[in-house]
């Protein structure tokens, strides 16, 4: 079973306009790497160079910032949904 | 035909009475409610602090909206312990199975020295425009006269900062302090309402006070016609209790956070971006900040400001709004504020959904190293600066 990734506004022009994308994966790398491969373009906008997670995004797995679950390394179980939250500044 | 003393003897028959020093010491361990059945005038005067007050002509009608279990204990009091001893045979026929009648009442409790205070009090017109609020028993008199004395600071007269500052002045909050170095444009006037078209060109901050002191004239209005810097967001911030970020670019919500940390203040965090947004509540002394949650900006290239990329209108009517809600929340202490979760709605498909947030382990900016936090200009990363002592 699928892993279903919420995309946010500014990250849609990415995924095709689609709010959700499913994808399969075991950890969240999978999960994003997998989303990279259907829809090119995330993986720059999620991980820096050196492959880790950009600290101006927030990624969480269900309710949790996966940061203090186990970052990218954290398991995604299958129906799980996992969320993109880029930080934004407007007022 | 009864007189008033058979009356109040088949009351006394009825109910348990309990003198003032058991009372205070029951009280002092707690887990017991106090009610307070005089009239308006006489607990005005002074009460039992923490008592409920329902004059006894209300009693009926009032009470179970008020204390919900029957079974909890409840000591009544009233001048002299006569008016108490009906309401105590009252709340039986109720049902209230563990009541107290306070023999001598306030005014013997009074005499012998114990504590007690005046309770907050409203002017009738204070009454009368806040009279929805005072209906709400987690706000009521206390609540809404704490209200009128508390200070709110909004960083921003802009999209989020009207609504938010729209509400605060209605909702009755004494002192609202606001932080815009803009003046009205008529392209602000699409999400902007606290300004209007005869006001374009005028300061942000003087248009603010306008529209807030015809809304309530209750509210002092105090205006910062300036730039938020280094150099004087210590100032500016120093005695307000809660402050609503509003601000529209990174490099100020960093500054914000490292001052608001330094000094113990809770931000109200909002932001938007076209049709999304986010509210949170930074508590520097009771969970993650700022920083824990965006440890660094992103490059200016992937955050187009709203004024490049644009927002609906309503947008920061809602997450403002929730910003204002989520203040009064952290004045009160009432529920429970978005300390330690982030909410993000997105209006497209009209989702709200809240993450766990958790503090930083890496971030130095925290309230326990307050004394080491040093407020300076930020920009690129926004990397903090801390001393090294």
């Amino acid at each position: 079973m699928a892993v279903t990734v919420r995309i946010p506004t500014t990250l849609r022009p990415l995924s095709g306009g689609n709010a959700t994308v499913q994808v399969e994966g075991g950890t969240l790398r999978e999960v994003l790497t997998a989303l990279d491969a259907a829809h090119p373009g995330f993986k720059d906008r999620l991980f820096d160079e050196q492959g880790n997670q950009r600290r101006f995004v927030n990624l969480f797995v269900a309710d949790d910032d996966a940061r203090y679950l186990q970052g990218l390394d954290t398991p995604v179980p299958a129906g799980e949904t996992v969320s993109i939250i880029p930080a934004v500044a407007g007022g | 035909m009864a007189t008033f003393r058979d009356l109040l003897a088949a009351a006394k028959a009825t109910i348990t009475e309990i003198d003032t020093a058991s009372a205070e010491a029951r009280i002092a361990v707690g887990g017991v409610a106090v009610l307070d059945v005089r009239e308006p005038d006489e607990h005005a005067e002074g009460a039992l602090i923490g008592a409920l007050h329902i004059p006894r002509g209300h009693l009926e009608a009032q009470v179970e909206g008020r204390l919900t279990d029957k079974n909890a204990p409840v000591i009544v009091y009233c001048a002299g312990g006569v008016r108490s001893a009906f309401a105590a045979k009252t709340l039986g026929e109720l049902g209230y199975t563990n009541v107290l009648s306070m023999a001598g009442g306030f005014g013997k409790w009074k005499d012998e020295g114990r504590l007690w205070k005046a309770p907050a009090s409203l002017t009738p017109e204070q009454s009368n425009r806040y009279k929805r609020h005072l209906l709400l028993p987690e706000v009521g008199v206390e609540g809404q006269a704490k209200l009128l004395g508390s200070k709110v600071l909004l960083l921003g007269a802009g999209g989020l900062g009207s609504p938010a500052a729209l509400y605060l002045a209605a909702a009755g909050v004494g002192t609202i302090g606001i932080v815009d170095m803009d003046e009205v444009d008529a392209s602000n006037l699409q999400r902007q309402i606290l300004h209007n078209i005869d006001r374009v060109g005028d300061r942000k901050v003087d248009s603010a006070k306008k529209t807030l002191t015809a809304l309530n004239p209750d509210v002092n209005v105090v205006c910062y016609d300036t730039r938020l810097s280094a150099e004087n967001i210590i100032d500016i911030i120093t005695g307000y209790d809660v402050i609503v970020d509003g601000a529209d670019n990174f490099p100020s919500r960093y500054l914000l956070n490292d001052a608001s940390v330094k000094l113990g203040i809770p931000v109200v965090h909002g932001s938007i971006f076209r049709f999304e947004g986010m509210v949170s509540v930074f508590h520097p002394k009771l969970g993650p900040t700022y920083r824990d949650m965006v440890p660094e900006p992103p490059p200016a290239e992937l955050a187009p400001s709203c004024a490049e990329a644009g927002v609906l209108g309503v947008l920061p009517g809602i997450v403002g709004s929730i910003q204002a809600l989520e203040a009064i929340k952290v004045l009160l202490g009432l529920g429970e504020p978005l300390i330690g979760r982030i909410l993000a709605v997105d209006t497209t498909e009209m989702s709200f959904r809240v993450f766990n947030l958790r503090p930083d382990p890496t971030n130095p900016v925290t309230w326990e190293n307050r004394d080491r936090i040093e407020v300076r200009e930020l920009d690129g990363l926004c990397a903090p600066w801390l001393s090294t002592h």
